[in-house]
């Protein structure tokens, strides 16, 4: 008798404690920006009510160190808005499940993981951009540019700083971008007359376009969505997507391999690819994966989607080590004589 | 255990007149004594290996595995020395860091000297405003400078056309940032002080000047080489003012960061962390050599030094005080003053939208909450450990091997770069084999990082202060029959008070504004606030990162506040002792 009453407490115990955990925590590594995680937040939970998510947000370069890091024992349970070149890094080294989610056939093709095994889906694209401030630049004379030449001008000489691209992706695929728009040899020779108008080579991928919005130096080589943000703040400067084409990269999700909520997992990949997520994406980014959910945020640049070269991502991936030591080579043995 | 206590004091002091009842407790007590002791020091050793050694021992062997894994031996260091970029960061940083220590070390000396050796007026506001950089993430004065020397800045034309982005930049910074670190140590240092040998150098009619080069540089001498150090090895391993202002100068502590989070290339960020290490392994043999002839200046005869009132020196030194401490204070005042403007510097209406954290982080203000709790953690238990520790390294005299190690990895923790020490704890303690990975992402772990990080200051004040009681008390006490724990509770403790005090309040600052090394390891619901200040100022809302980092410093200065008060009530009481009546 009394056995069988602690048995029905013990189950009304369990009972309960299914109830609690009725909603199972998804952990989320994102470089998200900060004002988009309640709204993702929120639609996923509509989406999967099952789940609870719990993000750990910090900069691309951060999350991606952070979870080569904790390789052994990973914390993620999905990855979510981290750069795709990210991603191809972990999907080498067996970081990410398979899984194809469901409707991501309908993605443009760029969004896509090109390669089996399927790990990764697109969600929103993003692309280098100058912040040019005209109110510092009217008052030295200096027009607008629109090709990436124009930043050449003399006028310009100490006024430019850009990301490092040892230090960010932006930077990164900003000169993955020349190289593979002008060709290696005409976008070295580029670089090279750009090194000499650099003020400085950043260590954040938005910083060169706070700086710029600050007046502190004229351009700004930078991310989109900063551009737009700064100047929706009130900045007087104009966000530049230059006439002949620039680099750019795409913000992806996966499941990473070791989750022990596989299936939920892949219900939150499935709500990814479809256009209810794709319009919360439309909401900060002008490009997304799902055709047609576009609308562009304030103060975008209005030429984006045409600005984008045809980019390789596998490419910018296999060969970042050799452009990165190539760069290194060429201007940061003369960084420190530069005055 | 017991056979042996009772058999062998009865062998060695071969005394078997005595009555059994009466020796037996005694020798049990004083064999238990040294027991006692050496588990104590065992303890703390093993605690210190736990928190500092392991840790970093998994980074040491990262630095030899190669980028793509496997062994690579000892090619990442050929590789870093035979790459002149790297090579070129690591004399970058060594100029900058003796650069600051040469300015650092006499502003602070002169401005200890004010504070504890001239009657001048407003110390208790002077001293609170010199420590204003503690109270705010290290970054801050990078920002702050951006604003004051910046292309846009407000007293630009100081700089004669040279950038404040670069050397210029980082010197400013740095100093503004140490000078406060070196500041506590010296004032350590100079507060205690033997009243008679001042007094007795007045009889003999000495000069001032001879006073000063006999009497007090001999007795700051320990002080002024450990806040060299202090400055140095900050310096050396900072990592948010380069960031934020130091344009395209590389130092070791960017290079480390560009290693890990820019290329992800654990290993070469180990080789640069531990490269870094370097000024710490000297600062210790330094160390070493200073205290052998470092002489007790404390005895349990002195009287402290009071100084008295003589106007011209007074005087001066309020000027020069007012001084440092207007610049400081006017610093920080603009970056306060940037987080109520609405864009700088194209509307500079006020606002307080940047103080609404939620508009510009999804986790408004719930990273301040946690950064309160980790804090007050830290200091808590901190100080305890870290003043009992610096107890059993200074005045014990057993298990000397246990000594020398946990002082070692006691001075270890001020070269290692946050963002190294960090790196170091995800390999160890998210490690699948080690049973403490449960801590990973927590707020425990994150004060256990904390503490480790900022263990050496800490430590480094409480031993200055231990060093300078005479070692008489201990050998009286022993000579009595009084354990060590009756010393440390009924002499040591009290008499060292202030510093305890002074330990809590540096922990609980630092715990506020640390950044680095808590990167890696905060957890989903475990943001805190000086990390929601990165974010923000890379985001680009630099204002509202101003506007947290001012929140933090108001809190900090709260803490300050019930410290002096805590000084005046308690402290005063138990300090009267010391002095004479009138």
């Amino acid at each position: 008798m009394k056995a069988l009453g602690s048995l029905a407490l013990a189950l009304a115990l369990l009972g309960s404690a299914a109830q609690a955990a009725d909603r199972t925590k998804l952990t989320i590594y994102t470089a998200l920006e900060n004002d988009q995680l309640g709204p993702v937040k929120a639609s996923i939970e509509r989406a999967v009510p099952e789940v609870e998510v719990v993000w750990v947000r910090d900069s691309t370069g951060v999350i991606t160190a952070r979870f080569l890091a904790e390789k052994e024992n990973p914390r993620a349970d999905l990855v979510i808005g981290l750069a795709a070149s990210s991603l191809l890094m972990f999907e080498k080294l067996g970081l990410l499940a398979e899984y194809k989610p469901q409707g991501a056939d309908a993605l443009k093709a760029e969004f896509r993981d090109p390669k089996a095994p399927y790990t990764w889906t697109g969600m929103d694209a993003y692309l280098g951009v100058v912040c040019f401030n005209t109110a510092e630049a009217s008052r030295d004379g200096i027009g607008t540019p629109a090709r990436w030449s124009d930043l050449l001008a003399p006028g310009l000489k100490g006024k430019i700083v850009m990301p490092h691209p040892a230090s960010s992706g932006t930077g990164y695929l900003m000169v993955a971008g020349w190289l593979q728009s002008m060709g290696e040899e005409k976008g070295w020779a580029f670089m090279d007359k750009l090194h000499e108008n650099m003020a400085a080579y950043l260590h954040s991928g938005s910083a060169p376009c706070v700086q710029a919005a600050r007046g502190e130096r004229v351009a700004g080589l930078s991310l989109d969505m900063r551009g737009a943000a700064e100047k929706s703040k009130g900045a007087p400067i104009e966000v530049v997507v230059p006439q002949d084409g620039t680099g750019w990269d795409e913000e992806a999700l996966a499941v990473v391999a070791t989750t022990k909520n596989l299936a939920l997992a892949r219900k939150v990949a499935d709500w990814g690819a479809s256009k209810g997520a794709n319009e919360v994406y439309a909401k900060s980014y002008a490009i997304v994966a799902y055709p047609g959910a576009a609308s562009a945020p304030a103060n975008y640049p209005a030429n984006a989607e045409a600005g984008m070269i045809k980019n390789d991502l596998g490419w910018m991936a296999e060969n970042r080590e050799r452009i990165l030591a190539e760069w290194s080579r060429r201007y940061e043995s003369k960084a420190a004589a530069k005055k | 255990m017991s056979a042996a206590t009772s058999e062998s004091p009865r062998v060695a002091e071969g005394a078997p007149a005595i009555p059994l009842p009466v020796v037996l407790p005694r020798a049990v007590r004083r064999l238990s004594e040294r027991a006692v002791a050496t588990g104590l020091i065992a303890l703390m050793g093993g605690l210190l290996v736990l928190i500092i050694a392991l840790p970093l021992g998994a980074l040491l062997i990262k630095s030899l595995e190669a980028p793509s894994g496997g062994l690579a031996g000892l090619d990442n260091f050929r590789t870093y020395f035979a790459t002149p970029t790297l090579v070129e960061a690591l004399t970058n940083s060594l100029t900058i860091a003796a650069l600051c220590v040469m300015i650092v070390l006499p502003l602070a000396f002169g401005y200890a000297y004010a504070l504890t050796r001239t009657a001048m007026w407003f110390k208790g506001l002077l001293l609170a405003a010199a420590l204003l950089p503690i109270f705010a993430p290290s970054l801050l004065s990078g920002i702050a400078l951006t604003y004051i020397l910046g292309n846009q800045g407000l007293l630009r034309g100081l700089l004669m056309g040279h950038s404040v982005y670069g050397p210029i930049g980082i010197v400013v910074a740095e100093c503004l940032y140490a000078f406060p670190h070196a500041l506590i140590i010296l004032i350590t240092a100079l507060s205690l002080s033997d009243g008679r040998l001042y007094e007795a150098a007045a009889a003999m009619g000495t000069s001032r000047l001879r006073t000063f080069a006999t009497v007090t540089l001999p007795g700051a001498r320990y002080g002024l080489v450990s806040a060299a150090f202090v400055v140095f090895t900050l310096v050396v391993t900072d990592f948010g003012i380069p960031k934020v202002i130091g344009g395209q100068y590389a130092v070791l502590a960017t290079d480390a960061y560009r290693q890990v989070v820019g290329q992800q290339n654990f290993p070469m960020g180990a080789v640069v962390g531990l490269l870094m290490l370097v000024p710490a392994v000297i600062a210790f043999g330094v160390d070493r050599v200073i205290q052998r002839r470092q002489t007790s200046l404390l005895s349990a005869r002195s009287v402290p030094y009071e100084p008295k009132p003589r106007r011209g020196r007074d005087q001066a030194f309020l000027a020069y005080a007012v001084l440092v401490a207007g610049v400081i204070v006017a610093t920080y005042g603009v970056a306060v003053w940037a987080s109520f403007i609405r864009y700088w510097p194209y509307n500079l209406a006020l606002t307080l939208d940047h103080y609404d954290f939620g508009a510009a982080d999804a986790d408004g203000w719930s990273p301040y909450w946690n950064s309160l709790i980790m804090a007050a953690s830290v200091a808590a238990i901190g100080t305890a450990l870290v003043f009992c520790g610096a107890y059993l390294i200074e005045k014990l005299r057993t298990f000397a091997a246990g000594r020398m190690l946990a002082q070692f990895l006691a001075m270890l923790p001020l070269a290692v770069p946050g963002l190294v020490l960090g790196l170091g704890y995800v390999f160890f303690f998210n490690a699948p084999w080690n049973p403490l990975n449960v801590l990973y992402g927590t707020l425990v772990l994150l004060a256990i990082n904390t503490l480790a990080h900022y263990y050496t200051v800490a430590h480094v004040t409480a031993a200055t202060a231990l060093k300078q009681i005479d070692p008489e008390f201990e050998a009286v006490s022993a000579s009595l029959k009084v354990p060590f724990w009756q010393t440390f509770t009924r002499v040591s403790l009290p008499i060292c008070l202030p510093t305890v005090l002074e330990l809590a309040a540096y922990l609980f600052v630092n715990a506020m504004t640390t950044v680095s090394a808590v990167i890696f390891l905060y957890g989903a619901d475990t943001k805190l606030a000086s990390i929601a200040i990165v974010h923000m100022d890379e985001a680009g809302a630099t204002a509202s990162a101003a506007a947290m980092a001012s929140v933090i410093m108001a809190t900090a200065l709260g803490a300050r506040l019930i410290l002096v008060l805590v000084n005046r009530g308690v402290v005063h009481r138990l300090q009267r002792w010391r002095r004479r009546e009138a």
